[in-house]
């Protein structure tokens, strides 16, 4: 694998060798002592131009864990606002002699231009770009719904035939737009609820059906709802009227959660806003995932480096550009 | 002041072969067999003969913002593109909102020589959309301008834009409106569809569009005023033309090359090279627009020739700067766009890029047809060539084109500027003859 720029480009079988290699990383990490000697002497940047604590903290382990150094780069200012450009920044990488760069940036396709621009020969990966993707996000999610359904026969599997609700603001999520395309590639079902307003004008050609109801999607007695964070400043945008009005109508109240069949898991990418788009019942419930999450991101953080920097590049071909 | 040329063997119009010769500026005579003594021979055998092409949208950025282009060079990308005119929009710095800056526009482009120099006057002070520049004065000035453009920006103030139409009546202007609602586009990246729900990047809604075509042709119509839509770029926005055509209102409307040819689906790379303003549209747009020029709905092709630094292109998409330049490759891609796909012939191509330009902006001694006593305003296009387009086919300061490594059709080979050779075989003449 030479970057990870999205997922929708990531065929099955380089998306389950990636989650397989998670299993791996994961064993390590119930061992007392979990670091591995394996990426000792390579350097892996954390280049952040966005504010993002939980996703630098959890590849940052992620490197360590592999014995990578890390370097973390807060970038400020982005060319958007006038700071230092992106081509700069990323030619300064390379003068230090970068091995990886992950990438988190305000710009859809950010990760893509510093992929293909010629001015890094690092490997990218996207940790979230925009409104347009978070492959490893969507790559632990699809772990953690492995892992619950599966447990230790995860190995090698897809998610064929597993129904999964994806609830809230879809338009501006990259976690919605990476698990639409990764879920459908490894066989799930994925049903798309939203206010009308919070979906892309046209998802015709989209791998997921799309509902306005929320009761309508978990009357089908879903494996997984995954529910999205909303941010309140799309209220003013007329996006919806009121908090109390989306949370009614789009959220996880105590009573959607006991309708729901036994199994059926509650996933959110964190960080939650709860009362609004879910209950604390929901959150922390057995149902919950959120923290097995957290849990399985480092594991996939580590698989992703690892098949980035080990030497596999020549036998993976998984979201080149 | 000029040479005398004579042209031989070229194909007027694509059609039957004559030689020209060019006097003191003017077609002098026409026909078989022709000489002059001691004049310029032009070897035009093969060659499409066609009247000097007039572009009525150009970003030309003098004064201002030279490091993207001067009036000196994107003439020579003009003549380079066998444009013998070409109209500048007013968004430069300071804003061509007076009479002292379209004049001294209008000075820098008779002193480079390439190419006339038509300035566009701002319709709203600043192109800020409150009040009315002084258009009366801009009209009066030495640049004697006709056509009125807040380009870049939408006239949205439905009151404002009433009183523009209203007020060029007095001198014979035309508004020339960049159709786009400004609330319906607030942070929009690319062609609101199936592409931008994919990419996550912001929607640019084709009815942002549509709505103010359709606004504006109604207001046109009723205080009986001349309107022209810029660079319009989707099916529906072609139906209201259509529509406001039949029903009598006088309305004109352009389509840029880039509209005619290139897709929505270009985007996916996030190269910002394809990042314009109207953004690329659908394949059902393109096919639509180009049924729209074929069928005389649009009324011309205009560049929107828009250069750009590098590095506002070299970035992230969203960061990157809207246009792309469009000068040397125009007359190609229409040739590749509406000529070889048989929507059009060379006689179409010299009336939506020469006659139907200079008659929409009043501009006088271009477009007119080659005949005896017109000015000798002449491009000369080798229509049986075709080549991979790159940076040495372009002459401007700016290098942002979205045909960079793509095949294009056909070459101008020589363009004469009132009876000035300023492109000859194929390479911009360096000292002009004038």
């Amino acid at each position: 694998m030479r970057h990870l720029l999205d997922t929708r480009t990531l065929d099955r079988a380089t998306a389950v060798r990636i989650l397989d290699v998670a299993e791996d990383m994961s064993d390590t990490q119930s061992r007392e002592i979990k670091k591995l000697p394996t990426l000792r002497g390579k350097t892996v940047v954390n280049l952040f131009f966005e504010d993002s604590t939980r996703t630098r903290i959890s590849f940052e382990a992620a490197a360590k864990r592999l014995s990578a150094d890390v370097i973390n780069f807060a970038a400020k200012g982005s060319s958007v606002s006038k700071g230092e450009s992106l081509k700069d920044t990323a030619q300064t990488l390379q003068a230090m002699g970068a091995d990886a760069v992950v990438i988190r940036h305000p710009a859809s396709g950010a990760p893509q231009t510093l992929a293909t621009s010629g001015w890094i020969s690092a490997g990218v990966v996207n940790a979230g770009d925009g409104t347009h993707e978070h492959p490893t996000q969507a790559l632990l999610d699809a772990f953690t719904i492995r892992k619950r359904r599966f447990g230790a026969e995860s190995r090698g599997r897809d998610l064929a035939g597993i129904t999964v609700v994806i609830v809230g603001d879809v338009l501006h999520s990259r976690v919605a737009r990476s698990n639409v395309w990764l879920l459908a590639t490894l066989g799930a079902e994925v049903t798309l609820v939203s206010p009308p307003t919070l979906v892309p004008q046209n998802v015709s050609l989209w791998p997921a059906k799309v509902v306005y109801d929320l009761d309508q999607a978990l009357a089908q007695g879903p494996d997984a709802v995954m529910m999205l964070r909303i941010q309140l400043e799309r209220m003013n945008a007329a996006y919806f009227p009121t908090e109390r009005e989306y949370s009614r109508r789009w959220g996880l109240d105590a009573l959607r959660v006991a309708g729901l069949p036994d199994g059926s898991i509650v996933m959110h990418p964190g960080p939650m806003n709860r009362g609004l788009e879910i209950s604390s019942e929901a959150a922390d419930s057995p149902r919950s995932t959120v923290l097995e999450q957290v849990t399985n991101g480092v594991s996939i953080r580590m698989a992703v480096l690892y098949l980035l920097l080990a030497g596999e590049r020549d036998d993976e071909r998984g979201g080149d550009q | 002041m000029s040479e005398t040329l004579v042209i031989t063997g070229a194909q007027l119009l694509g059609a039957e072969s004559a030689d020209i010769i060019v006097e003191n500026g003017v077609i002098s005579e026409i026909g078989a067999g022709l000489s002059r003594s001691g004049a310029r021979v032009i070897d035009a055998a093969g060659l499409v003969a066609l009247p000097g092409l007039v572009d009525l949208h150009t970003h030309l950025r003098e004064p201002g913002y030279e490091a993207s282009e001067t009036i000196l060079t994107g003439t020579r990308a003009a003549a380079a593109g066998g444009f013998t005119a070409v109209f500048a929009m007013p968004n430069t710095s300071p804003v061509a909102d007076t009479a002292g800056v379209v004049e001294q526009e209008l000075a820098l482009g008779e002193a480079a020589g390439y190419a006339t120099v038509q300035p566009i006057g701002a319709v709203t002070v600043g192109q800020k959309g409150e009040r009315l520049a002084e258009l009366g004065a801009m009209a009066t000035s030495r640049a004697q301008v006709r056509v009125f453009s807040d380009d870049g920006f939408c006239v949205f103030d439905p009151l404002i834009m009433r009183r523009a139409l209203e007020y060029v009546k007095s001198f014979d202007g035309v508004i020339a409106q960049h159709a786009q609602d400004p609330r319906l586009t607030e942070g929009a990246q690319m062609n609101e569809g199936t592409v931008s729900a994919d990419l996550g990047l912001a929607g640019w809604p084709a009815v942002a569009e549509e709505s103010i075509i359709a606004r504006d042709v109604l207001l046109a119509e009723h205080v009986g005023s001349r309107l022209h839509v810029c660079h319009l770029s989707t099916a529906g926005s072609v139906d209201i033309i259509r529509w406001a055509k039949k029903r009598g209102i006088n309305v004109t409307a352009e389509v840029t090359p880039h509209h005619l040819l290139l897709t929505d689906e270009l985007v996916r790379g996030y190269d910002a090279r394809y990042k314009v303003n109207p953004p690329l549209r659908r394949e059902e747009d393109v096919l639509a627009v180009r049924a729209g020029l074929a069928d005389g709905t649009i009324d011309i092709v205009a560049t929107d020739h828009a250069p750009h630094p590098s590095e506002n292109k070299a970035c992230e998409w969203q960061a990157a700067a809207n246009g792309m330049v469009g000068l040397e490759s125009a007359l190609r891609v229409v040739h590749q766009s509406m000529v070889q796909t048989g929507l059009i012939g060379w006689e179409d191509v010299a009336r939506v890029m020469s006659a139907a330009p200079a008659r929409i902006g009043r501009l006088a001694g271009h477009g007119t047809p080659l005949e005896v006593g017109a000015p000798a305003q002449i491009s000369l296009y080798d229509a049986s060539v075709a080549g991979v387009f790159t940076e040495s086919d372009l002459h401007g300061r700016s290098v942002n084109s979205p045909y960079l490594g793509r095949d294009l059709p056909g070459r101008v080979e020589y363009t004469v500027h009132g009876g000035v050779v300023t492109v000859a075989g194929g390479a911009v003449v360096e000292e002009l003859n004038a």
